[in-house]
């Protein structure tokens, strides 16, 4: 695998089952039963309710665009501007930090609220990134 | 017990170059900045037995303290990004009023500039710990630092609200407007609506102009009790009203993101002072970006949710304008070295003082002052008034 330019995660052990679903392509995220709410970032327990019974399940990998912003400027070592950064919500309610990828990256290509799907980015032998491109369906 | 009226800023001042300052290192400027504000307050810095500031190495307070030459009896390093030394006032508030100390020093500097071009390892990057949240969900996808993650922010008011490029425009250039009357301000070209519009994107939703500077700063206040204020030469700047409050530290922990914590630091402020919007006459509020000053009118109550920009558009906030808005030039036009709290005391004390020269606001004896730091994270908010 060609060296991977930008900056990969380091999992920590209450992230870690997150990084492996990625690595399978699944987009499984913490939840709380005590809530019956998803969670997102992984942490042991939940931030609601502060109840350590958590479990881990699997979400569609759909959602919505909650927010865009189209960097002309790279941030990070590794990235090509113009690249767009989004904060996606999912149909399971948790928000994740992601790219939106698959789309010109220009004002009038993006909205907010536009429907868009999970696309996986195998970056490393161990890391594979969620990224989401605009729905096909 | 409330802190209203236990205090007063009667010492402020930056150093004596702010800017482009190649030749000192933020260190330095915390000193002369001390220096500085003390002579402004006509007091000894043998006198001064607290110390509060932060972003000098992991030990702020205690750094500046060894520095100077002071062994406190009270220091505070709390460190809430640029509303830090807003906060700072109130603790220092709450500390004396306790009686634990009595001369309350607050610094800063910042080699914002300068230091991208220092040789040598640098501390407080955003790479530093691998194993926190933002390493870990955000840096991979190139998300790191103000401009990428206000600009989301902002992105989501312009659709939510129907806020617009030109509603941000207007309070770049009502700022730039201030910052022709401070000798003082980086900035001082005229700048139009246009300008800012076709101007480069930084990003998309901001351009360029609705970007801070980047620049070289110090800044430093002086707070004491009120017997102690009212024997001072200058007049004193009295602590109304205070309040401070963070929400998150990322974006991703705001339910959401068109609002900031302004909403319940300036409730207490406004509460604990007795005053209400109407009453102010000169606000000076962090405009990290055009839309952080927007946002902060907002969340502060001056204007229902959501229409920031109507509110303050047709450069109502702009020299001669009913709504005198960052007076100095902001971190927009006048300096922003990264932190730039400290900057908006600095003003709101001078203009209640009446030291602004062509920009003094009439008669100006009420200010709302709100810092915010971090990613719209936390914040501070102080109403000052003059007697």
């Amino acid at each position: 695998m060609a060296e991977y330019a930008k900056p990969v995660p380091y999992p920590s052990p209450e992230s870690q089952p997150f990084w492996d679903g990625c690595k399978r392509h699944e987009l499984r995220l913490p939840y709380c039963p005590k809530c019956e709410q998803f969670f997102f970032y992984p942490r042991q327990f939940c931030p609601r309710c502060f109840s350590w019974e958590i479990e881990w399940r699997a979400c569609s990998g759909r959602g919505t665009l909650y927010t865009f912003a189209i960097q002309y400027r790279a941030q990070m070592p590794g990235f090509t501007p113009p690249y767009v950064t989004a904060i996606v919500q999912l149909d399971e309610g948790p928000r994740l930090m992601t790219n939106l990828v698959g789309v010109d990256p220009s004002p009038e290509s993006i909205r907010c609220d536009m429907p868009v799907e999970v696309v996986w980015e195998d970056a490393t032998d161990e890391i594979t990134l969620p990224m989401f491109r605009p729905a096909t369906s | 017990m409330s802190l209203k009226n236990k205090v007063a800023i009667v010492g402020a001042d930056e150093t004596d170059e702010i800017g482009i300052v190649p030749n000192m290192t933020p260190i330095m400027m915390h000193a002369q900045a001390a220096r500085n504000a003390l002579r402004d307050a006509g007091i000894d810095k043998s006198e001064v037995d607290a110390v509060f500031t932060c972003g000098i190495g992991g030990m702020a307070s205690v750094q500046i303290c060894e520095y100077l030459g002071i062994v406190p009896r009270y220091t505070d390093s709390t460190m809430t990004g640029g509303s830090s030394f807003v906060i700072h006032v109130e603790h220092a508030a709450a500390a004396i009023a306790a009686g634990l100390c009595d001369v309350a020093l607050i610094t800063h500097g910042e080699s914002g500039h300068s230091g991208r071009m220092r040789r040598g390892p640098r501390g407080g990057g955003f790479m530093m710990d691998t194993s926190l949240p933002s390493a870990q969900f955000e840096m991979p996808f190139g998300v790191a630092g103000p401009p990428s993650t206000y600009a989301m922010a902002a992105m989501r008011h312009m659709h939510q609200y129907g806020t617009t490029s030109e509603h941000l425009a207007e309070i770049a250039v009502a700022t730039r407007k201030w910052a022709q009357l401070n000798p003082k301000a980086m900035m001082r070209d005229p700048l139009t609506i246009e300008d800012v519009l076709s101007s480069r994107w930084i990003a998309y939703p901001f351009h360029i102009y609705d970007c801070c500077l980047v620049t070289d700063a110090g800044g430093a206040v002086v707070v004491v009790g009120a017997d102690r204020a009212r024997d001072l030469t200058k007049k004193p700047v009295w602590v109304l009203g205070s309040g401070e409050a963070s929400t998150h530290q990322s974006l991703l922990g705001m339910d959401d993101v068109t609002r900031t914590p302004a909403r319940y630091s300036g409730k207490a402020a406004f509460e604990m002072a007795g005053v209400t919007h109407k009453d102010i006459d000169v606000v000076e509020v962090y405009d990290s970006f055009t839309y952080t000053a927007l946002v902060t009118i907002e969340e502060l109550g001056f204007c229902e949710k959501g229409e920031g920009g109507p509110f303050l558009a047709n450069q109502r906030t702009a020299p001669g304008g009913d709504f005198p808005m960052n007076t100095n030039g902001g971190g927009l036009s006048y300096t922003h070295p990264g932190m730039y709290g400290m900057f908006i005391l600095i003003e709101a004390v001078r203009q209640l003082r009446g030291e602004c020269g062509p920009r003094q606001v009439a008669g100006a004896k009420l200010a709302c002052v709100n810092g915010t730091g971090g990613l719209l994270s936390a914040t501070g908010t102080l109403i000052l008034g003059a007697d």
